[in-house]
């Protein structure tokens, strides 16, 4: 048996790749911040960024190269999204298409809907909005009612319905949900998998102003909206089997690798330094912060380091299932602590705004998107602890989500 | 990039396991130290875990002891298994007349029963004293051994009836001198303490979780196990997060103390933030969801939460290791990150 010894290296490929992305990115970073994503020159100003980035095959390090990508390993993809994040790079505006729907493309779709979808999604050309919740279906996933029926005489199927918190949905052009096929079917049976064009007739978009401002999200009515057959992902009525294959393995590790709050940590400690040498303004009382500076650094460190566990396991051929849960409850509390935690060192100031406050109105949606943390502490309870169900009446079937902004 | 247990340490904790499972009930527990346990423990190497191999131990290191504690502190046995590696670590550095080599080899085989203190208040009890029979103790950078024998030891109350805690008057006698100029030697030392007690307090998080939930699965009210209630399920889940959190955090300070990394300190100190703060969670959430059976001393649980209660201070407790961990990290120069 060969002798697997712990090996905390990077290969010296793997420094290679960090090299290489860490000299790109240095050379085109833009030294202005972008607009915010979520207003009309923002949202083109990042498209463009996802473009530039898509032609140096950045974009999508981890896709075969066929699609745009580089066929990187899942330790160069976290490379990659350290250095990303330590250069102080632009949000990506494609990422709820290429983190979230993506795997499901990669899974489910047929070569035609992969060699259609995927290019463009990865340059910034489409960029895809989540259809996911509705007014009644919110953690109950299951509850949805937007229903989809047949059109045989087109091939197709007719929308009607109404999706909400749509991330990106407000300049949007595509949308990726789940609609409910068969009227008789209850709960996760009975939904399909649907790409919707959010220009086609019967379709109102109705932006929703987030806590910052912005509108992040919107509601997205659908009139009796054409689908073709071409954009059915996976067989009509499996459509919750689709959504779910892509919840559950990667939720935490695709969705949020370590990097972004690994650079968030390291600027927080510098923040303390310079607030401390009175280098910038903020609290009279630093001190007062030091253990939870050094405990908000600790835990972004441990999330790096589940991460390579998590990494190691998936080398060895385990599954990582329900463990996801772990990491999205973890992700989303370190990121909150990172950015409170700046906040306070800000003192008098942190009122007057800058990427700090963005920073913490954004992570405070953490513990809600992608599946609250409610539901994902009773995925752990259940499925990694073994706890028993909640008696079903009390709240039935639970179906947990994959959601991101 | 790996970071896992290599198989030959899963391999070596499933030995110990078995051991333990056997030898360490609760019941076997509540009586305390026993020398038939050590000797055993002996047998398949846990005493002689770091004690080089031409002294007749095995010559591992800390991630082997990971690996151990963690079943130490699953099995709540109260025989000095971290202070074994610790002394081991202490005595190969040192010569003094042959007198380490002698008590070497009297660690591998399970003859010599080790009490150590490297740091913290000179007036304060030592753990294991009361059952050892070889006391090391570090004065700052100088290092000191004598049989229990010569030392004048008097049993101390302790919260853990199962750690032994005595105090221990050495006498500083030059004749209980084993060597000067120790320091790194001693840091070194104190920092495996640290990686040891950090995975036992894992173990020992994990085994009060199992207990827990079966407990939760079996008592019923109001109609239904008070398991599939949202309030203790998010207790428990909180538990599980703070634990798998924590262990890869071990796994990287065993790494970092054998490779001899310059973040080594930190990372240690690190492990046991995380594992205290776990242990000292589990602790407070498996009483709570146990109820008033958890408050009593004929349920098991009161073994772990004793042994946490006493562990999560001992080798520097959380706010100890903090500061250090502060001083590295807001101070002039940073050690860099490992990985």
């Amino acid at each position: 048996m060969l002798a697997q010894v712990t090996d905390l290296i990077f290969s010296v490929t793997e420094e290679a790749f960090r090299r290489e992305i860490r000299d790109w990115l240095a050379r085109h970073v833009p030294s202005e911040p972008l607009p915010s994503m979520d207003t009309p020159d923002g949202f083109e100003a990042h498209r463009r960024w996802e473009r530039h980035l898509y032609d140096a095959r950045w974009a999508v390090v981890s896709w075969p190269a066929e699609y745009g990508g580089r066929g990187a390993s899942l330790v160069e993809w976290l490379i990659f999204e350290e250095e990303y994040w330590r250069s102080g790079a632009p949000g990506r505006v494609s990422q709820n298409g290429i983190f979230l729907f993506a795997p499901a493309v990669f899974a489910y779709g047929t070569e035609e809907q992969k060699r259609r979808v995927l290019p463009p999604m990865a340059a910034g050309e489409e960029i895809w909005v989540q259809g996911w919740s509705e007014p009644e279906a919110g953690s109950d996933l299951a509850a949805l009612r937007s229903r989809a029926v047949r059109d045989g005489r087109r091939g197709g199927w007719r929308l009607t319905g109404q999706k909400t918190w749509s991330s990106r949905g407000t300049y949007g052009h595509r949308m990726f949900g789940l609609f409910r096929t068969d009227a008789r079917a209850e709960r996760h049976h009975g939904l399909t998998y649907l790409m919707v064009d959010l220009a086609a007739d019967g379709v109102t978009v109705r932006p929703i102003r987030q806590l910052g401002g912005e509108p992040g999200f919107a509601e997205v009515f659908l009139d009796d909206v054409f689908v073709p057959d071409a954009d059915v992902l996976g067989e009509p009525g499996e459509g919750w089997r689709v959504a779910m294959s892509t919840t559950g393995d990667e939720r935490g590790l695709s969705l949020r690798g370590p990097g972004r709050f690994l650079a968030a940590a390291d600027r927080l400690v510098e923040l303390y330094r310079r607030v401390s040498a009175g280098e910038e303004a903020g609290t009279d009382t630093p001190n007062a912060f030091r253990d939870a500076v050094v405990d908000a650094w600790m835990r972004a460190e441990s999330y790096r380091l589940y991460t390579f566990r998590t990494v190691t396991r998936l080398g060895d051929g385990q599954r990582v299932g329900a463990q996801s849960s772990l990491n999205k409850v973890f992700w989303s509390e370190l990121d909150l602590n990172l950015h409170a935690t700046a906040q306070r060192l800000l003192g008098p100031w942190a009122e007057t705004g800058g990427p700090w406050l963005d920073g913490y109105l954004f992570s405070l949606a953490g513990p809600i998107y992608a599946g609250t943390n409610e539901i994902q502490r009773n995925v752990i309870a259940e499925r990694l602890l073994g706890l028993p169900k909640e008696p079903k009446g009390s709240n039935g079937e639970k179906g947990e989500k994959g959601e991101g902004r | 990039m790996r970071l896992a247990p290599t198989a030959d340490e899963e391999l070596f904790a499933r030995t110990v396991r078995a051991v333990l499972e056997r030898r360490c009930a609760p019941r076997e527990v509540r009586a305390g130290f026993a020398r038939g346990r050590w000797a055993e423990l002996a047998e398949i190497g846990v005493t002689g875990l770091l004690v080089p191999e031409e002294h007749g131990g095995l010559g591992l290191g800390a991630g082997a002891l990971v690996a151990v504690a963690e079943e130490a502190g699953r099995a709540c046995a109260p025989e000095p298994v971290v202070e074994a590696a610790v002394a081991a670590t202490l005595l190969a550095r040192v010569d003094a007349d042959g007198r380490a080599r002698e008590w070497l080899r009297a660690l591998a085989v399970g003859a010599a029963v080790p009490a150590v203190r490297l740091a913290g208040p000179g007036t304060a009890p030592v753990a294991h004293a009361a059952h050892a029979n070889f006391v090391l103790v570090a004065d700052g950078d100088t290092l000191y051994g004598r049989s229990a024998a010569e030392a004048y030891i008097h049993p101390a109350p302790g919260v853990d009836p199962g750690r032994g805690l005595a105090y221990v008057d050495m006498s500083m006698s030059p004749d209980g001198l084993l060597a000067v100029r120790q320091e790194q030697a001693v840091t070194r030392a104190a920092r495996l303490g640290a990686i040891g007690a950090a995975a036992d307090l894992l173990g020992a998080a994990r085994a009060m979780l199992d207990l827990t939930v079966r407990h939760a699965r079996q008592r019923h009210q109001f109609g239904r196990p008070i398991g599939s209630y949202q309030a203790v399920k998010h207790q428990l889940a909180d538990v599980l997060s703070a634990v798998e959190f924590a262990h890869p955090v071990v796994l990287r300070a065993a790494y970092s103390h054998e490779h001899g990394r310059p973040s080594a300190g930190r990372d240690a100190a690190m492990a046991k933030v995380f594992a205290s703060d776990a242990a000292d969670l589990a602790a407070r959430s498996c009483l709570q969801v146990h109820g008033a059976i958890g408050y009593t001393q004929e349920c098991d649980l009161v073994l772990w939460l004793r042994r946490v209660w006493a562990l999560s201070a001992a080798w520097g407790d959380a706010a100890h290791h903090r500061a250090a961990i502060a001083a590295d990290l807001l101070g002039p120069a940073p050690a860099p990150p490992c990985p």
